[in-house]
């Protein structure tokens, strides 16, 4: 069972199947470090999943509608900080809001515009690095892959750099901690967040667009699935530190996308069985290292200046 | 929890000064109205004449003899996952993972309860062991997410919803390959007869499923309110660390919880196959939990409040479901709706909170 190709074919879709996690995972993560517990990340994901495949779909072009996606996913945002950081209304209640809210707006307006039908699109082209990616076994592991996935793991190496060298990196890490302190410092609190906030739904946003363009070719309602969630789980394991939350995103990835591996290796197990894997996953990893997972002090508490 | 203000005192906030009654009253039908409103511009934008869709929902739901009779018979399960829902936020635990506990514990009743009637088991046996399954199902599903934020404080949101989603497609696992019906082709489990399932209350044709979720409402808020239990639970919910002072057993008090509204969970979804569907069919999921979260809070986790948010939206599910089918809106449009009452509450909460601060002034 475990020849090269299912291997290959496993590594593929884990990159594929995680992409969605790690930049959402990138940015719950940007966010939690600011002290707002973003639960409507999942909404940010399908928000971004209807505006990118909507754009990529009208103009045929797959970077418009990523951007289009990471535009959508900005636009909640936009809703998650004026009620929750700057009106300081409660972060669970306006998450869970948010998320319900894009669940049925984007199944209304699929419904409105494509009835019940589901166009496609046409396939992405990956893009090899010249030379690496002939390589045999590593070349198409590592070096052929869609611009996006390579753009996403710079990504990751310019955030640790952020958190462990900058001032911006030490300002969010305040603003989760004791934002009394940096606003003290004369940082504006509200500012920083806002940053974060909005910088986690262009993110988000991404995912949800890479999802539908050139992971699935097609928007279905409803298509985030959980993956919002998984991602905030990510985050809180990876405890501030980017290169976990890309390890974690491909250890869940190879979860969600193990039904192809396995079909590719010749096993047939129903799909409702591969599709409990990635939070059955997630479980067992909280089981075994919830006790060390942490979050911000002053996570989830909204920052109004001079109140006690 | 720090904003929407949960009423510890049991709701009673009326006598506070600068809160006369038709601020209140303003309060608890303001977000309401303003939820409606926006959806109407959604409607508009549609191409749908919200007056005429609002009338259409309320004539079907509500005037109509059997429209009124099913809106009262989805009241029961929506009622016990309110139930369930308000001893969990009361005592500060965020149980989101309502619709996996609801959905294992209806497969579960309904894969069971048609073998014992026809083994020949009095229906009131069938009926009262199906009862019970449910709630032990649902509890059981919450057991992992129950130790974990009890002995490790790892946060429940994240938890229950993770134990929600594999619930449901473990749901769907039981039902295509373990539960199957083999007498029909469709996916889904044998048939409770209607003959066996709860009773019809007097001449109509409300399931006394209705009756369970009103009492078992009304017990949870007296439960809350007037026990020194409920005072416990809430004392934990509002500052842990004081529960701890006070010589509370918090993770067993946390536990207490979990297994309370979780079984309340899995009672709604044994009352719902045993009172309406009498089977479950595969990938079926009503997700009613999630949707009725704003219920719960728009009535500030009062239980009685609680009754009348669920019946008006029991009608706009029952009258949207008709209107999916006559109007060509679908049903996701209820979704929309409370989603929106979830952001105008919050708003509505913010004004007051400004409101009496200026007060204090």
């Amino acid at each position: 069972m475990f020849t090269e190709t299912f291997l290959i074919t496993l590594f593929l879709g884990a990159v594929m199947a995680g992409m969605p996690l790690l930049l959402a995972g990138l940015g719950e993560q940007l966010s939690e470090k600011a002290g707002v517990l973003n639960i409507g990340l999942e909404g940010m994901i399908l928000a971004g999943a209807y505006a990118g495949f909507l754009v990529a779909w009208t103009s045929g072009s797959s970077a418009l509608g990523f951007l289009g996606g990471a535009g959508a996913g900005m636009i909640v945002a936009s809703l998650m900080v004026v009620f929750c950081v700057i009106l300081g209304l409660n972060q669970i209640v306006i998450g869970i809001a948010l998320t319900l809210l894009v669940q049925g707006l984007t199944a209304l307006l699929h419904f409105v515009q494509f009835s019940r039908s589901y166009p496609r699109l046409d396939g992405m082209q990956s893009w090899p690095v010249p030379g690496l990616s002939q390589i045999p076994v590593i070349g198409p592991m590592f070096f052929n892959h869609n611009p996006i996935v390579y753009l996403t793991v710079i990504l990751v190496a310019v955030f640790a750099w952020i958190y462990r060298m900058t001032h911006l990196g030490s300002a969010l890490q305040a603003a989760g901690d004791k934002p009394a302190a940096l606003d003290a410092a004369g940082v504006d609190v509200i500012r920083t967040r806002a940053l974060a906030v909005l910088t986690t739904g262009a993110l988000a946003g991404l995912g949800g667009a890479f999802m539908s363009v050139a992971v699935a070719g097609v928007f279905i309602p409803f298509m985030s699935h959980g993956n919002g969630f998984i991602a905030i789980v990510l985050a809180m394991l990876a405890r501030g530190r980017p290169l976990w939350v890309l390890g974690g995103a491909l250890l869940f990835g190879a979860s969600l996308s193990m039904t192809t591996a396995l079909q590719v290796a010749g096993v047939n197990v129903p799909v409702d069985v591969i599709q409990m894997l990635p939070f059955a996953m997630v479980m067992l990893v909280l089981l075994v290292a919830g006790r060390k997972a942490s979050l911000p002090a002053a996570l989830g508490e909204s920052f109004e200046r001079g109140a006690r | 929890m720090s904003d929407v203000s949960l009423p510890v005192a049991g709701g009673k906030s009326g006598g506070k000064p600068g809160r006369d009654w038709l601020w209140m009253l303003a309060l608890l039908i303001g977000p309401l109205l303003a939820a409606l409103a926006l959806g109407g511009l959604i409607l508009l934008a549609m191409g749908v004449n919200p007056l005429s869709y609002y009338a259409f929902v309320v004539e079907r739901s509500i005037l109509r003899p059997s429209g009124l009779e099913a809106t009262l018979t989805r009241m029961g399960p929506l009622l016990l996952i309110a139930a369930s829902l308000i001893v969990a936020f009361r005592a500060g635990i965020w149980n989101l993972g309502g619709d996996g506990q609801f959905l294992l514990a209806a497969v579960m009743v309904a894969a069971m309860t048609p073998l014992m009637h026809e083994a020949g088991m009095p229906v009131w046996l069938v009926l009262v062991t199906g009862l019970l399954t449910g709630a032990v199902i649902g509890a059981a599903w919450s057991v992992l997410p129950a130790l974990l934020k009890a002995f490790q404080g790892i946060n429940e949101i994240i938890t229950t919803l993770m134990m929600s989603f594999l619930g449901v497609s473990f749901a769907n696992v039981l039902v295509k390959l373990a539960f199957l019906d083999p007498a029909t082709t469709t996916p889904q489990t044998r048939t409770l007869p209607v003959e066996a399932r709860l009773p019809r209350l007097f001449d109509t044709t409300v399931s006394s499923g209705l009756l369970i979720g009103l009492v078992v409402v009304v017990l949870v808020h007296l439960m809350m309110t007037r026990t020194a239990f409920g005072m416990r639970l809430r004392v934990v919910g509002a500052n842990p660390r004081a529960a701890v002072h006070a010589g509370l057993s918090v993770p067993k008090l946390t536990i207490a919880v979990f297994a309370i509204s979780a079984a309340l969970a899995g009672l709604s979804g044994a009352v719902d196959i045993l009172g309406t569907q009498g089977n479950v069919r595969a990938d079926w999921n009503p997700a009613y939990s999630l949707t009725v979260v704003p219920l719960v809070f728009l009535a500030r986790l009062n239980g009685f409040g609680s009754i009348a948010y669920v019946f008006l939206f029991s009608a706009l599910t029952i009258g949207g479901e008709s209107a999916a089918r006559r109007l060509g809106v679908p049903s996701f449009f209820s979704l929309v709706i409370v989603a929106l009452l979830l952001i105008t509450l919050g708003l509505a909460e913010y004004a007051d909170k400004r409101r009496r601060a200026r007060a204090r002034q």
